[in-house]
Order: structure tokens, then C-alpha cells, then sequence
């Protein structure tokens, strides 16, 4: 990335402080400018403010379905921001969300299992913001 | 389950003056079932032969089906049995020209539920419907239950399985940070990533000993050992656990006991009842705040009483607080460990011993959690199995 592009911002929310910080720590060190929220209220808030080009969220925060709100919320303001959903969820109730399985009601770009590889963070991040490179 | 529930008798049988008999008698009949409340109205549909019987329901299946032995097409004999191969949830009576042993042998084998000789009078088909439908009824609620069991068992272990991964995660995440070497560089953020880790396997470790706490309760594994426990020297031991947490934060505790409150009971329930009041009372509280701790016995009735100056809850909150692994998620709590159990665990307890636990809190201000405990209920009962 030259000096002269702006850096690209993400905005982090889940409610796991741990998790917060390590995906922080690993997402500056790929240049780029992250945005953290513990909660839906305080996401929202940030997205009063700023609008991020990209937004990874937790599924499971205050309210069960915080995640799916808040991905409402997102997609409300602007179609385009894509929205990576993780959750620690999904492998032990043997519920999987799919986003390309016709769940149109998820709005999200696309769903990982917690652990998450950064690795495969990574590959989602650059298969959703390739276009614009 | 207050509202009027129907019963869909399907009666099978060539003749029409049978079929009208019997919807006859049925008409307007209400039956009451043991444990429900609202009663069961019966609706009568008819079928002139087996085939019509079959396409019923095959449709829209009732809840009993009276069947006629002697029918033209498919016979009431091979109707039962194909009741029986497709598992059909309906109980079939058998009507028979006369009262033949072998007949009602034969049927029972072929899984009839009853069966009814000709003649029979009105009154006594109604006593059979009225025992099919409670047959019906039970099984199907015994059932429903059985499945809302598993279900909720499901739940936990689900809740529970995301509750173990989620510290596993963080500390595996740091790990990694920390094997990567860029990532931390200075020291400084070392040693918060280390201290981050050992806090989360601490977390960890309690909700462990909490499970196997409440597994302990649940099974009835536990021996209760019935003794005479002094709840003041008892309240004592568990401040002085808790204080190092305390002075910490500057929060100050203070125990308000009547001498000599001897509580029949057993130890270790005790302490885990007392050690969780006081814990929670500290761990929710603000720093420089205050616990004060009042064990007192009136009418009978030991009132063990911890108010903090904490964050408090909001009524919402109050009312499912003692369910397993609800722990109150806002941004005031969202920095303090727990494992989701304690209450849940405190409440059984309370409860074995035939007492109660109740909280009064306001948000901002502060929570009093108090359990009542009644002070003969429990004497001279003997060991015995909780």
C-alpha cells in the first residue's frame, strides 16, 4: 500500500475483549485501520460517525441475535460495506448459517465458526474487497 | 391450555344406523383429563366402509378410530393392522357382532387400544371414549415432555460447549500472537497478553468446578451430611476468602450476625450459598463501595441478607438471573468473570434446603440477595440423599 491511499477502516465489534484485541492487533499489522465496539450501541454509535469499509461481527453479544441487528443496521446505512459474521455459535448445535443458501434474512457477506483463522479472515477481507484494489 | 380442545372420533362401520348411533351419543360430550385444565369436546366423522376409513385418515388423521370388525373392502382387522405398520398416533377401538374372547385377543394383539361388543348402550361407549381420550392425552403430554427434556438438555450443553470454547479461543489467540513474535514486541504488551491468558483459564477452571458442582446437585450424587453449622463463624471464613479481592478495590465488608445461630444443615451447602453471596456482592459492587452481610432468625425463619452498592439490575434482569448461564451483559459487567452458574447453583441449594432466594436491586445503586431459609424444617430428618 502506497503512502498516498488511504488506509482501508474496519470496524470490529464483538463482546469477547480477547477476541477485540487480537483481531485488532492482526488486522493493523495488514495496514489496516481498525474501528472496536463491544456492543451493538456502542457500533452503532461508531457508525454515526464513520462509515467503515468493511465490518466483522459478532453473532452472540448483549441480545442473541445482536449480530443480525446490527448487520441490519449496516446494510441500512449502506448496501455496499461488507459484513463478515463470526460466531462461536453454529458447529456445536449443528446450526449452520450459509449466506449463499438462500438465508436472505442474514445480512451478511459471509459466516465463520469461531476459533477464526486469521488466515481465513484474511482470504474473506480480500474476497470482499478485491474489487476496489 | 385453557382453551376447549377436540377429540376426532372417526367411526368406521357399514352400517348407517351404527354410524348414527354413535354420533348420536357422542354429541355434546365434554371430558375432563387429570392435570388439564379445559376440557376435551368430542367431533364425530363417519366412514361407510374400510376404504373411506383409510382415506380419512390418511388425510387428517383422528385421535380415535372406532372400527367396525365386519366391514365390505378392507376389513377392520386390516385396517388395525396397517394402523400399527404406519404408526399411526390414534387409538383404535374395535366394535365386534359379539363378546368373543378370541376376537379381543386377536385385535389387542394387532394393537386395539378397547374393544366394544354389540349391543352396547350409549353410556358405555361413552366411558370407552373417555378412557381412550385420557389414554391418548397423558401419553401424548408424557411424551411432549420427554422431548422438551432432551431439548432443554441439548441447550445447556450447547450454551455450555460455547462457554468452554470462548476462553480456549482467547488464550489460544494470544498464544499465537505471542508465538509470532512481530505481533508483541515490547514487553508491556507481553505481559498483558500473559495476564489476559491466565485470567481466562482461571475463568475457566471455575466454570468447571461450577458444573461439576451442579451436576453433583442434579444427580444426587452428593451424600448430605446433616450437622449443626454456626452460619456466623461460617459468613466469617467466606469474607476472609473474599477480602484480598476486596481491599483491592477498597470494599469494605461488614457482617451483622446474632451469636449462636446454629442451622442444621450441611456444611458444604453452606459455604457454597454464603461464598457465592459474598463473592457476587464483591465482584459486582464499585470499587471503594461497600457489602454488608446480615444473618438474622425471626419466626422461625433464617434471613441471610448481603446488600452491595454495585451496579445494580434492571427488573428485566432480576427476574431470569437465576437460570443457568444468564450472566447480565452490559458494559458494567462485561469486564467481570463468571461462570453463569453460581446462581442457578445457590438456588437448588436453597431449595434442598427448603428455602428460598429472592433480590431486591436498583440500577446504579446496587443488589440485596436474600435467602430465607426456615429454621426447623430440616431437623432431625436424618442423612438422606439430596
Amino acid at each position: 500500500m502506497s503512502a498516498t491511499e488511504s488506509k482501508r477502516t474496519v470496524l470490529l465489534v464483538d463482546d469477547d475483549i480477547d477476541f477485540l484485541e487480537q483481531m485488532k492487533i492482526r488486522l493493523k499489522q495488514n495496514g489496516f485501520t481498525v474501528l472496536t465496539a463491544e456492543c451493538e450501541i456502542d457500533a452503532k454509535a461508531v457508525l454515526e460517525e464513520t462509515r467503515p469499509d468493511l465490518a466483522i461481527i459478532d453473532l452472540m453479544m448483549d441480545e442473541v441475535d445482536s449480530g443480525f441487528t446490527l448487520a441490519h443496521h449496516i446494510k441500512k446505512l449502506d448496501k455496499k460495506i461488507p459484513v463478515i459474521m463470526v460466531t462461536g455459535v453454529t458447529s456445536e448445535t449443528g446450526l449452520m448459517f450459509d449466506a449463499s443458501a438462500g438465508q436472505s434474512w442474514i445480512k451478511a457477506d459471509a459466516l465463520l465458526a469461531k476459533p477464526v483463522r486469521f488466515e481465513q479472515l484474511q482470504g474473506e477481507i480480500e474476497r470482499l474487497l478485491g474489487g476496489n484494489e | 391450555m385453557s382453551s376447549p380442545r377436540v377429540i376426532r372420533v372417526l367411526v368406521a362401520d357399514d352400517e348407517k344406523g351404527m354410524r348414527l348411533g354413535v354420533s348420536r351419543s357422542l354429541r355434546d360430550v365434554v371430558i375432563d383429563v387429570e392435570h388439564f385444565t379445559g376440557e376435551f369436546h368430542v367431533e364425530v366423522i363417519e366412514a361407510e366402509d374400510g376404504d373411506a376409513a383409510w382415506s380419512i385418515i390418511s388425510e387428517d388423521t383422528p385421535d380415535i378410530i372406532l372400527l367396525d370388525h365386519q366391514m365390505p373392502g378392507i376389513t377392520g382387522m386390516e385396517l388395525l393392522a396397517r394402523l400399527n405398520e404406519q404408526k399411526v398416533d390414534a387409538l383404535a377401538i374395535m366394535i365386534t357382532a359379539y363378546a368373543s374372547l378370541d376376537m379381543a385377543v386377536k385385535a389387542t394383539k394387532q394393537g386395539a387400544f378397547d374393544f366394544l361388543a354389540k349391543p352396547f348402550t350409549p353410556g358405555e361407549l361413552r366411558t370407552a371414549i373417555e378412557k381412550a381420550t385420557r389414554h391418548l392425552v397423558l401419553g401424548r403430554e408424557a411424551r411432549r415432555l420427554a422431548q422438551e427434556k432432551r431439548q432443554l438438555r441439548f441447550q445447556f450443553l450447547s450454551v455450555l460447549a460455547h462457554e468452554l470454547k470462548a476462553p480456549l479461543g482467547a488464550v489460544e489467540g494470544y498464544l499465537q500472537l505471542l508465538s509470532d513474535g512481530t505481533a508483541a514486541a515490547d514487553p508491556e504488551t507481553v505481559q498483558q497478553m500473559i495476564d489476559r491468558s491466565l485470567l481466562r483459564v482461571e475463568g475457566m477452571r471455575k466454570l468447571i468446578y461450577d458444573l461439576l458442582d451442579l451436576t453433583r446437585i442434579e444427580s444426587g450424587q452428593k451424600t448430605r451430611e446433616l450437622v449443626e453449622v454456626d452460619l456466623r463463624e461460617l459468613a466469617l471464613l467466606s469474607i476472609e476468602t473474599m477480602q484480598p479481592d476486596a481491599d483491592k478495590r477498597r470494599i469494605n465488608i461488614a457482617l451483622e450476625a446474632g451469636d449462636d445461630i446454629l442451622y442444621y444443615t450441611d456444611r458444604s451447602e453452606m459455604e457454597i450459598i454464603l461464598n457465592n453471596l459474598i463473592s457476587n456482592a464483591v465482584k459486582y459492587n464499585r470499587d471503594g463501595g461497600s457489602v454488608r452481610v446480615t444473618i438474622g432468625l425471626s419466626n422461625d425463619i433464617i434471613d441471610i441478607a448481603v446488600a452491595d452498592t454495585g451496579i445494580g439490575m434492571s427488573e428485566q434482569d432480576q427476574k431470569r438471573l437465576f437460570g443457568e448461564f444468564v450472566r447480565i451483559k452490559n458494559s458494567k459487567t462485561r469486564k467481570i468473570l463468571g461462570s453463569g452458574l453460581g446462581l442457578s447453583i445457590m438456588k437448588r441449594l436453597t431449595g434442598v434446603n427448603e428455602g428460598k432466594v429472592s433480590v431486591i436491586s436498583t440500577e446504579g445503586e446496587g443488589s440485596t440477595f436474600s435467602v430465607k431459609l426456615p429454621y426447623h424444617a430440616n431437623r432431625n430428618t436424618g442423612d438422606n440423599e439430596v
